[in-house]
């Protein structure tokens, strides 16, 4: 992998500052930066073929709905599913809402969800409502020492009443990566259905959801080089038909009439009511392409390998508390001795790296992890050792927080 | 009464009231109002309580988590408006304020307060800093509102 001819292709990584130093993003985590070619994607659309999709009989028209359901295949084909079983969403959260929203139904009183501490909120407070409306049980699976889940313990949480198991495929805090295929292999023994959050996962790795056979997985556009607003669904089929619509309106019927009936289409179409997001869609084609030519392997190997000299690198900083030393992908959760992360977080803005701090959306993890909060540095292929080496000397030097503020160079 | 206050100075004013918060500790006399501050996008969560008689600051607490800056920030705040009259502290507080937002500004008034005038360097960090003082405002507006 040619890195610096990659990092040629992304305008965020071509001379642009903060706090007067060379940006270093290690944020990569909460969005990635995109490449030209996406945002020549969305320009493409606004000046040459801007139209509604399936709407209009014309040729731009046309083109616009050629490309929406070319995507739709292409993404069909990133994560090996069928083209039919993709349903465009605004990001993951809406994709996860859809899932237990649209599940809801067939959850009754005394029914089990399984969750684990690790959740992001976006995959724990659409099931806590669901568990309110309908009087069911949330139980965690718990959480090994280190902070993994194991069979093991999803074992011994599975029970008869299980109706759902909902996990992150990748930690979006400590970066462990789930073993999916063991676990939808042991789930699918019970009744429940297996819902992923993909979140950190499709973006950074090789997926096929044939071979790991979970029920649904959500994911979204803008950590994988896509724009913001644009995100995916994928569900089994026959699942997807027997699942009831979060959003009603037009595009996701196929008749109604004045006593309220209304007929629905069939999926993915049936999830997607109104004017979707066109650009993103677009975008979405563009950075798919992208990836691709570079190969998922690749990306996942090179992110692998960014991680472990992080790793490598910080473990000699005796000032530097690790919290995911041992976890597979390119997220390393740490603590400079003695500073709150958020004074962490101003230290590094001063010395132009974008790191993200505190909670990480994933409120109960801290309890877990015994710290009001964490420095999360998460890596994309296009970061470099040399902005590690910068961001290892400034986490030597972090106990000197106070310099965001005073330091005159 | 204008001295000049080396960088040197100001981080260390800084890292004491870090160290030892002053005014740090929790009431359930029910004549304080507390005031929750907490925030969206950091996991500051600080609780102002203050008792005010015939408009006068008689006692200014604080207790909860936060960084260096919230923590520093709202332990001088506390020092600088105990004892103060209600129209004293809102001038303080608009003093303050003002400083924050980089506009002109009063500083013979805020004593060691001024060490947070180099916030707007860090604008994502200027929440921190306003924290406690915010909270102090809504138990004055309250106040005003009240009668």
């Amino acid at each position: 992998m040619d890195v610096d001819k990659i990092r040629q292709d992304f305008p965020m990584l071509r001379g642009i500052k903060m706090q007067g130093k060379p940006l270093i993003y290690f944020d990569n985590a909460a969005t990635s930066l995109k490449p030209q070619c996406v945002l020549d994607a969305i320009l493409d659309y606004y000046r040459n073929f801007n139209a509604n999709s399936h709407r209009g009989d014309y040729d731009i028209a046309h083109h616009v709905d050629v490309l929406f359901e070319e995507t739709r295949e292409k993404i069909a084909g990133f994560i090996n599913a069928n083209a039919n079983e993709i349903v465009f969403t605004a990001n993951t959260s809406m994709g996860l809402n859809m899932v237990a929203y649209g599940l809801m139904p067939k959850i009754k009183e005394g029914d089990e969800i399984l969750l684990s501490e690790a959740e992001h909120a976006s995959n724990l407070l659409p099931w806590f409502k669901v568990a309110e409306e309908k009087k069911a049980i949330i139980r965690y699976i718990p959480l090994t020492k280190e902070g993994r889940l194991t069979v093991e313990n999803l074992k011994k949480s599975l029970s008869p009443r299980t109706k759902i198991v909902s996990l992150a495929h990748v930690s979006n805090v400590l970066g462990y990566i789930l073993d999916v295929k063991s676990f939808a292999k042991e789930i699918h023994k019970t009744q429940a259905l297996f819902v992923v959050d993909g979140a950190q996962s499709v973006p950074h790795m090789k997926i096929d959801v044939q071979d790991l056979d979970c029920d649904f997985l959500c994911f979204s556009g803008h950590k994988m080089l896509a724009p913001t607003g644009i995100g995916v669904l994928y569900g089994k089929y026959d699942l997807l038909c027997d699942m009831e619509p979060l959003m009603s309106g037009g595009g996701m019927n196929t008749h109604f009439n004045m006593c309220g009936k209304v007929g629905l289409q069939n999926p993915p179409l049936r999830f997607e009511a109104g004017t979707p997001n066109i650009e993103g869609v677009v975008g979405f084609y563009a950075a798919i392409d992208y990836l691709n030519a570079i190969g998922m392997e690749n990306i996942d190997k090179r992110e692998r390998a960014l991680k472990k000299y992080a790793i490598q690198e910080l473990q000699q900083c005796e000032n530097v508390i690790l919290y995911n030393k041992e976890s597979e992908s390119g997220i390393v959760t740490f603590n400079i001795k003695g500073v709150f992360s958020q004074d962490a977080g101003s230290y590094f803005n001063s010395k132009g790296i974008c790191v993200r701090t505190g909670l990480h959306c994933a409120k109960i993890l801290t309890d877990f992890l015994k710290t009001d909060g964490t420095v999360r540095a998460s890596f994309a292929f296009y970061n470099t050792e040399a902005e590690i080496d910068t961001f290892v000397e400034a986490c030597r030097n972090g106990g000197n927080f106070l310099d965001a503020f005073f330091d005159d160079k | 009464m204008r001295f000049s206050m080396t960088n040197e100075m100001m981080r260390e004013i800084i890292m004491d009231h870090y160290g030892n918060p002053r005014n740090k500790k929790e009431t359930d006399n029910s004549e304080y109002q507390t005031i929750f501050m907490d925030s969206v996008s950091c996991i500051d969560k600080i609780y102002i309580q203050a008792l005010v008689k015939n408009d006068v600051l008689i006692d200014v607490l604080w207790h909860g988590v936060g960084c260096a800056i919230s923590t520093a920030s709202t332990s001088i705040m506390t020092e600088l408006l105990k004892g103060k009259t209600t129209k004293q502290a809102q001038y303080i507080l608009d003093q303050y304020l003002k400083m924050i937002h980089e506009e002109p500004f009063d500083e013979s008034v805020l004593d060691e307060a001024i060490v947070f005038m180099n916030t707007s360097r860090q604008p994502a960090r200027i929440k921190c800093a306003t924290i406690g003082w915010n909270g102090m405002e809504k138990i004055l507006n309250g106040n005003k509102k009240d009668r």
